[in-house]
């Protein structure tokens, strides 16, 4: 099998999905001839002409908009978000109109949609360009929401995205593209909902989802070091929540760290450990901790940068916290 | 424009007769909606059409099976113009489960697939991405429809007009957008919120033309838009229609209508195009009075059956509630 990253693992889906099915085409900024801000639409407008691979204006609502009602018409659009930060401007469309429209309509206006970009934080590009999205879109009824941690599962998803008959809000990252994995060719699909168990372990369960799952990786091999020995589990999709995998985890592990890259309150990290709670609180031989984003926005400074996000060494005090080994 | 006087010689018995039961079907409509309103049969916002159906009528008279139309939460003029069976109307605005949206819209939110009506929506200038996307799709299909996006003039000074006026005209898109010119949006008078009140002028900034047309006249809609809806349909030219109408009723059923005079009302009323049309029908011989009031009475009829069904049908099953969230059953959602 092949070892690509995650970038071409994304290109891969998109260029698959497009080859099967005509309706499906991408527009966004710089997608086209510019070969995408971040590569990921590299050489589709060669292949699939302009008619399917549309460079943007700097126009997120237009865009969004004209996607939504090309998919009540029978299209299958996919959106590109240069950064998720922008999405920021067309987020009247996503939830008001996406998520809505087949709810108001009765059932009768599905939106076949995949909006998808880099989420998060990038490297040292401060306050603005650094939001967080997953906690703004899952909290509405009407999205599917996924943020794939590794080259393989970005594939999967993100074909497993396009072809669902509803939005979907598909989340990147950019200091992750060039993660590399084995990635089988040709059509494979991880569906919509479906979690995976990243590293069997037996102690704690650290619940975490795209670049966060590096850092819990290596948080796993230190602590791992000291007897500690992590499960770990990345839910993929972020909304539906996969809750009967994190029920088996919990079950064995009887601790919950969770791990998110977004701020502290109203979060999804914080919704995670409700259900948890909630479903689970029987399982539980210590209250769940969380590693988060603190509360200010992002900084430019280096230091205040690296204070503001999640890390590896906040990861390890938080597993220590739960298993009382500190 | 000599064409326009002409527009009504020009249809037949029969077009004429079917122009004036859509108006009509729209004013009674409307007008019963507002009663079952004031009998807290239908709650929520009630935003009505009476005194705008020249503007859909006479529009959406060229409307082919497969152009789109999307408009604003004023959306029954539109949808009942389409062919939407008014008893599916009004068991929406009653909340009942044979509504056109099950129930689930209410009044702002109309649709109808077999018209490809689009909507009705409530995010005042939300609904042009829409319109454009359906250009857009006409395009990418090789087809020859056009989309014809319904707007006030509250959303003229929305940015979203601007990015899809940019975009259609950036990219040959068949979009026609039609501003309802109602003078207000909401309390608001259009030179109290509008920097440059000529509309179709703004048309211009984009490359696009742009036509002012009095919306209060059917025939003068009806002829022009003909013309230009032909056009579009050749060109795949987006345009920008400026149309000046009125409102006869408030922004919606709770508005006071202390903002604008008894007086100036009135003069609209006098220009009423429902009632212009039937007097000009009469005039030319197209209807008598006896199949005036034999056509109001069956219309009438039709809107009161419509009420009736709205009241005996049943609510939405509590089953619905999670139902159309999404159409995929993905599990544990
Ligand atoms: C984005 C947004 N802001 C405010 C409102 C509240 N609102 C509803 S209708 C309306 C007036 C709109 O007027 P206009 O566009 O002229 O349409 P009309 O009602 O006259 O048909 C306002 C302010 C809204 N629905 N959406
Ligand atoms: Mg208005």
């Amino acid at each position: 099998m092949p070892v690509i990253e995650m970038r071409e693992a994304l290109n891969q889906a998109l260029k698959e999905e497009m080859t099967r099915d005509e309706k499906v085409f991408i527009l966004g900024e710089e997608v086209a001839e510019y070969n995408g801000a971040y590569k990921v639409t590299k050489g589709l407008l060669d292949h699939f002409g302009p008619k399917r691979v549309i460079d943007t204006p700097i126009s997120e609502s237009g865009f969004t908009g004209l996607a939504v009602g090309a998919a009540m018409m029978g299209l299958r659009p996919v959106v590109e978000f240069m950064s998720f930060n922008f999405s920021l401007v067309a987020i009247d469309q996503i939830i008001s109109n996406a998520a809505k429209m087949y709810y108001m309509s009765g059932g009768l206006y599905n939106i076949p949609m995949v909006m998808r970009g880099p989420n998060g934080a990038g490297p040292r590009v401060s306050s603005q360009h650094s939001h967080n999205m997953e906690s703004v879109f899952a909290h509405f009824p009407g999205l599917h929401v996924m943020a794939p941690s590794t080259p393989r599962d970005a594939k999967g998803m993100l074909k497993a995205a396009i072809r669902c008959n509803d939005p979907v809000v598909f989340l990147e990252n950019e200091l992750a593209y060039n993660l590399k994995e084995e990635v089988p060719e040709g059509d494979f699909i991880i569906p919509i909902g479906k979690g995976d168990i990243k590293r069997e372990g037996t102690d704690v369960t650290i619940i975490a989802w795209s670049r966060m799952m590096s850092l819990a990786k290596t948080a796993a091999e230190e602590l791992a070091k000291d007897g500690i020995n992590v499960e770990l589990l990345d839910p993929r999709t972020l909304k539906p929540l996969d809750m009967d995998l994190i029920a088996q985890s919990v079950k064995k592990t009887n601790r919950v760290v969770v791990v998110e890259e977004g701020h502290f309150f109203s979060s999804l990290g914080a919704q995670v450990a409700e259900s948890v709670y909630t479903n689970l609180f029987d399982y539980l031989d210590s209250p769940i901790a969380r590693v988060y984003q603190s509360e200010n926005p992002m900084p430019y400074a280096a230091n205040l940068e690296a204070a503001t996000l999640p890390s590896v060494d906040k990861i390890i005090k938080a597993v220590r916290q739960v298993t009382y080994k500190a | 424009m000599a064409s326009v006087k002409k527009e009504m010689q020009s249809l037949s018995k029969e077009k004429m007769v079917e122009i004036l039961e859509k108006m009509l079907t729209i004013r009674y409509f409307e007008e019963a909606s507002i009663k079952a309103y004031q009998q807290k049969k239908i709650a929520g916002f009630l935003h009505t059409y009476i005194g705008q159906e020249a503007v859909g009528v006479g529009t959406l008279s060229h409307k082919l099976p497969q152009d789109s139309v999307v408009t604003t939460y004023r959306c029954h003029g539109l949808a009942l113009t389409l062919g939407l069976d008014p008893k599916s109307g009004m068991a929406e605005l009653f909340g009942k489960v044979t509504g056109c949206a099950r129930g689930k819209g209410g009044s702002m939110h109309f649709f109808s697939k077999p018209h490809n009506f689009l909507g009705g929506h409530g995010i005042v200038g939300g609904q042009f991405g829409i319109g454009i996307g359906a250009a857009f799709k006409s395009n990418y299909d090789e087809d020859n429809a056009v989309s014809f996006i319904f707007f006030g003039d509250g959303a003229t000074v929305q940015g979203t007009l601007h990015e899809t006026m940019n975009l259609a005209a950036l990219w040959d898109l068949p979009a026609i957008f039609i501003c309802e010119d109602n003078q207000y949006g909401m309390g608001t008078a259009n030179a109290r919120a509008i920097a440059n009140t000529d509309i179709a002028s703004k048309a211009e900034a984009y490359g696009m033309k742009g036509h002012t047309l009095n919306g209060m006249d059917l025939n003068e809609v009806h002829s022009r838009m003909g013309e230009i809806v032909k056009e579009v349909r050749a060109t795949r030219r987006p345009v920008l229609i400026h149309m000046k109408t009125y409102r006869y009723t408030g922004h919606s059923v709770s508005d006071a209508g202390l903002y604008r005079s008894k007086e100036e009302v009135d003069s609209y009323k006098l220009k009423d195009p429902t009632l212009a049309v039937a007097r000009e029908m009469i005039e030319n011989k197209m209807i008598t009075e006896d199949e005036l009031k034999a056509l109001q009475k069956r219309i009438k009829a039709t809107i009161q059956e419509a009420v009736d069904f709205a009241e005996e049908s049943p609510e939405p099953p509590l089953e619905e509630l999670t139902q159309h969230v999404f159409m995929d059953d993905v599990g544990n959602a």
